[in-house]
């Protein structure tokens, strides 16, 4: 059996509602908190070994000790619930089970952070978590964990849900930021970084919803606990979001460090492949990661078993691993075909480019076309090179991630699976 | 012209409320959402000039942002928007072959109405609905697992209501 | 402080971002902007041809790194070592980034209002940037009037945000903007509407291509057969201060003075610009200096058209 954090009470009826989740220890954590200074908090926090679960994998104690609070300004919490990174449904599946956890998190880490406002930007297709939110924090407030003097502490919390409107882009922190002042989702220029200027312009830190999560269990149970589970910088325990030619997709919770291969194979997760398959690939992180060809999926290049930690997944860099990113799951066996999931990955970010930069905005439109080519049965052999030379064109140049995140999948692609690519120009597209 | 029902106005003051005061423009998303549900399912010229002189701002600021985000309609649509998600994950488990049907179903391309006027044909990425996919958005809900059969069901079910 | 750029040492106040410390050094060698607009508060950054690679980070920098970094919108560090013409990552990267600004351009310079005078030729021309590889059909879009003086030719705009920041900043009331997102990005009014303020014709001053020009510019010759000087008159709303293009006597259009680096002096008001196009409604101080080393002064723009590689109608 593997070890719940998060998800630990997520299949008890009722538990979305107050009552019901407060009796199941719920809101502890905020009891404890509120007594606790809140430095402490921040070092506990730290102590953990936490890290962003949004995708980068920063630390999150270090990022929180970053918050400016010598500002006058008012300082803020902002949760990305914007959850749109091809493959991960893991937030969208945490919300609907779990609203309160969220909003407990959020509680303690403003505690620790001295933010008065937090706001939740969740993705606007999500309609009925943004209700189910809302419910959540208006049942906490009116049982007087929210709102004014929370449980005769002193300390004032608003929390306010926010709904995005249909952009991958504002899941970048910054883009967020802009979309929540009522912008377009234009990614900023850094620095300066949130910390020091973020939400209308004051410090701000903005977190994944799955590393907000973490936070009531590791004050209630203690930072050396969790960095117990896992393995080195890889601590606690992480939701992965399974999709794809599976047995059973789905939401997971695991305990950083099991191999990839029990997660694929085992009964406890995925489940396997379907009948008759053999495995063709795999993304781990979504689908900005690089795609790691079957030989490379459970064993490094070094021949050891590859595991689900940070370090494990990128084992080899961009030559051999990939990235954990935001968990985000993806397996593909035989029956898939590589340039067409890679032309379809390509034209995701052709259409969610913000267009603010010149490299991103031109170069991701010519990558679609380009693969659009070779997938159809158009392409020759030099647009395999220069769908590499293009992304060398993008990397590295542009604003925010998005410019690196479209170049990544298609170069290891290339990389990994060229003949496919060249079989593709030979007969005029898909066997 | 269009204009909110006096409950939609007190609305539309707590949301500006929720942001400091000055930031009166934060709540432009929010309200959008709220124009395109009243006032029709799109948003007009005429909608969203309302939206800029309820909120305080330029109509251009307005048409800037609902140009930019996708859920935002700026023509009109059928009744029902059926927006099928046509991203990686859901393509390895059969989307393609969802839309092509719905295609030949409805008798239009992506991107068309019905000429009753009921159904909207659209394609969108990832809804973060992998795990079921393959999946759509209809209104304010998703329809996960999607099956040939499960769709016919569902579009006889509302013709028929409708005739 | 101080810091080296291209192992040269330059002392600068704290706020100076890198490419003003390196126009000081040289508005020759500086990195090349098409976004980045002096005057304009938040413009900057988008553009990516002004890249320069941070080779070491301030010793004082709490998180140092080696990398590219728009020049424009990156503040100078005490003991920053930074390269910009020395680094063969940094001019490749600009390269790289010229070709992609160029790849949904039209390819009429020999028939463009700008030629001459226009920063994305320039560009192109001392990066080398002739050919692409792109054989993929380019973006087109009407002509469009905005308003009665400006005309908005969207082919050939690069998206560098400045006319919107100049209407931001200079007028009251921004009525246009930059719709949709990604490629599909474009400039407009959403409604025709016209793009009338009294300070308006400075978003064709600032713009760093033909994308929108003098719809009253007379001009029947080309820009290097005109004669620019430097004239001035009595002006309630600005400065006055102008260079008025002549063709014999007849004045066939005003902008605004530029520097060195081709960024406005002091912004004029579209009474000077759009309706004082009589000799007799300005004092002539003398010839304009074209101080730009463009095509204007060398005059060979055939050459620098952009060609693509694998033969293309499009032009
Ligand atoms: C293009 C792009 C999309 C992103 N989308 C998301 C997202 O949907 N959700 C998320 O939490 N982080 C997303 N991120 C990462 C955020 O920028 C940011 O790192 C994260 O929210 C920080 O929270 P964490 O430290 O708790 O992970 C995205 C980043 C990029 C570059
Ligand atoms: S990299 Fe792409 S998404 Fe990011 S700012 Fe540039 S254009 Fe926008
Ligand atoms: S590069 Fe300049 S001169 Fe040439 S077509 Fe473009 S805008 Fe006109
Ligand atoms: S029209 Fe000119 S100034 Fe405006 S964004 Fe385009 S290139 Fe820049
Ligand atoms: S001038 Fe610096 S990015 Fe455009």
């Amino acid at each position: 059996m593997s070890r719940k954090i998060l998800l630990e009470h997520a299949d008890v009826p009722g538990i979305d509602t107050f009552p019901i989740y407060r009796q199941h220890g719920g809101y502890d954590s905020v009891e404890k908190a509120v007594k606790m200074d809140p430095m402490a908090i921040v070092e506990e926090v730290k102590t953990s070994g936490l890290r962003g679960r949004g995708g980068a994998g920063f630390s999150t104690g270090i990022k929180w000790s970053f918050l400016d609070r010598k500002s006058n300004n008012p300082r803020y919490l902002v949760c990305n619930a914007d959850e749109g990174e091809p493959g991960t449904f893991k937030d969208r599946y945490f919300m609907e089970k779990l609203p309160h956890l969220l909003v407990e998190g959020l509680i303690v880490s403003s505690f620790a952070l001295g933010t008065h406002t937090a706001y939740v930007y969740v993705r606007g297709e999500f309609f009925w978590i943004i209700e189910a939110l809302e419910v959540a924090i208006a049942e906490a407030k009116a049982a007087g964990f929210l709102g004014k003097n929370i449980l005769g502490s002193g300390f004032d919390l608003e929390i306010y849900v926010h709904p995005g409107a249909g952009a991958y882009i504002c899941g970048e922190e910054s883009a967020l930021l802009e979309s929540l002042e009522g912008k377009k989702g234009y990614p900023r220029i850094k620095p300066p970084f949130p910390a020091i200027s973020g939400l209308f312009g004051c410090p701000t830190v903005i977190n994944n919803v799955e590393t907000i999560a973490a936070v009531p269990w590791i004050i209630v149970n203690g930072g050396p606990a969790y960095a117990a589970i896992g393995i080195g910088r890889s601590t606690g325990t992480k939701l992965i979001s399974a999709s794809g030619n599976i047995k059973k997709p789905g939401v997971y919770e695991i305990d950083m460090g099991i191999t990839v291969e029990e997660f694929v194979m085992s009964d406890e997760f995925c489940g396997g492949l379907l009948e008759g398959r053999t495995l063709k690939a795999i993304i781990a992180g979504g689908s900005s990661v690089p795609i790691l060809p079957a030989h490379l999926a459970f064993k490094t290049a070094a021949g050891e078993p590859r595991l689900m930690t940070y370090e494990s997944l990128f084992d080899g860099g961009f030559a051999s691993g990939t990235m954990m990113g935001s968990g985000g799951f993806i397996v593909l066996d035989n029956t898939a075909c590589i340039v067409r999931n890679t032309w379809n990955f390509s034209r995701f970010y052709h259409h969610e480019s913000c267009g603010q930069c010149s490299p991103c905005r031109e170069g991701t439109g010519w990558l679609e076309k380009v693969l659009h080519r070779l997938e159809h049965g158009e392409g020759k052999m030099h647009d395999i090179d220069l769908l590499v030379s293009i992304s060398k064109k993008i990397e590295g140049h542009t604003i925010c991630a998005l410019g690196d995140a479209a170049a990544w999948p298609v170069v290891s692609a290339v990389l990994h699976f060229r003949e496919e690519f060249e079989s593709h120009v030979k007969n005029r597209g898909c066997l | 012209m269009p204009k909110f029902s006096d409950a939609s106005l007190a609305k539309v003051k707590e949301i500006i409320a929720r942001y400091p005061e000055g930031r009166h423009k934060s709540a432009l998303l929010p309200v959008l959402h709220m124009a395109q549900a009243e006032f029709g399912g799109w948003l007009s010229t005429e909608t969203m000039d309302y939206v800029a002189s309820v909120i305080g701002i330029q109509p251009i600021e307005v048409y800037e942002v609902a140009s930019f985000y996708t859920m935002f309609e700026l023509q009109p649509t059928g009744q029902y928007v059926l927006q099928v998600c046509h991203t990686g994950p859901c393509c390895l488990v059969g989307a393609d072959k969802i839309i092509a049907h719905l295609e030949s179903k409805l008798g239009i391309k992506v991107g068309d109405t019905t000429s009753d006027g009921l159904f909207t044909l659209k394609t969108v990425e990832c809804l973060a609905s992998c795990g079921t996919a393959p999946v759509m958005q209809l209104g304010r809900r998703y329809v996960e697992n999607l099956t040939e059969a499960k769709l016919d069901e569902m579009i006889e079910s509302i013709r028929g209501n409708k005739s | 402080m101080k810091l080296i750029i291209d192992g040269i040492e330059i002392e600068v106040e704290p706020g100076t971002t890198l490419l003003e410390a390196s126009r000081r050094i040289d508005p020759k060698t500086a990195p090349p902007a098409m976004c980045y607009y002096t005057g304009l508060k938040d413009s900057g950054g988008k553009c990516r041809t002004c890249l320069v690679k941070i080779a070491q980070s301030s010793p004082n920098n709490p998180r140092p790194a080696v990398r590219l970094v728009p020049a424009c919108r990156t503040l100078a560090e005490d003991g920053m070592i930074v390269q910009n013409n020395t680094s063969q990552e940094v001019l490749d990267a600009r390269k790289d980034v010229v070709e992609l600004l160029l790849i949904n351009h039209p390819l009429d310079c020999p028939i463009c209002d700008q030629a001459g005078e226009c920063d994305l030729q320039d560009l192109a021309f001392k990066h080398g940037v002739s050919t692409t590889n792109y054989e993929e059909e380019r973006r087109r879009y009407p002509v469009q009037d905005i308003g009665p003086l400006i005309k908005l030719h969207m082919n050939r705009c690069i998206l560098c945000f400045r006319c919107v920041y100049v209407a931001d900043q200079l007028t009251d009331g921004r009525c246009h903007g930059v719709l949709n997102r990604g490629d599909a990005s474009e400039i407009s009014t959403y409604i025709e509407k016209a793009v009338d303020n009294d300070f308006s014709g400075n978003m064709i001053d600032v713009c760093p291509v033909g994308a929108l020009t003098d719809k009253t510019y007379r001009f029947k010759n080309r820009v290097w057969f005109s004669r620019p000087v430097l004239a001035h008159r009595e002006c309630d709303k600005c400065c006055g201060q102008t260079v008025v293009w002549l063709k014999g006597n007849e004045v066939i259009r005003v902008t605004a003075r530029k520097n060195e680096v081709a960024e406005v002096i002091s912004f004029i008001c579209n009474t000077c610009r759009f309706e004082k196009k009589s000799l007799a409604d300005w004092e002539v101080e003398g010839p304009a200096h074209v101080s730009r080393e463009s095509v204007i002064s060398q005059n060979h723009y055939e050459r620098n058209t952009i060609i693509p590689s694998l033969g293309s109608s499009d032009v």
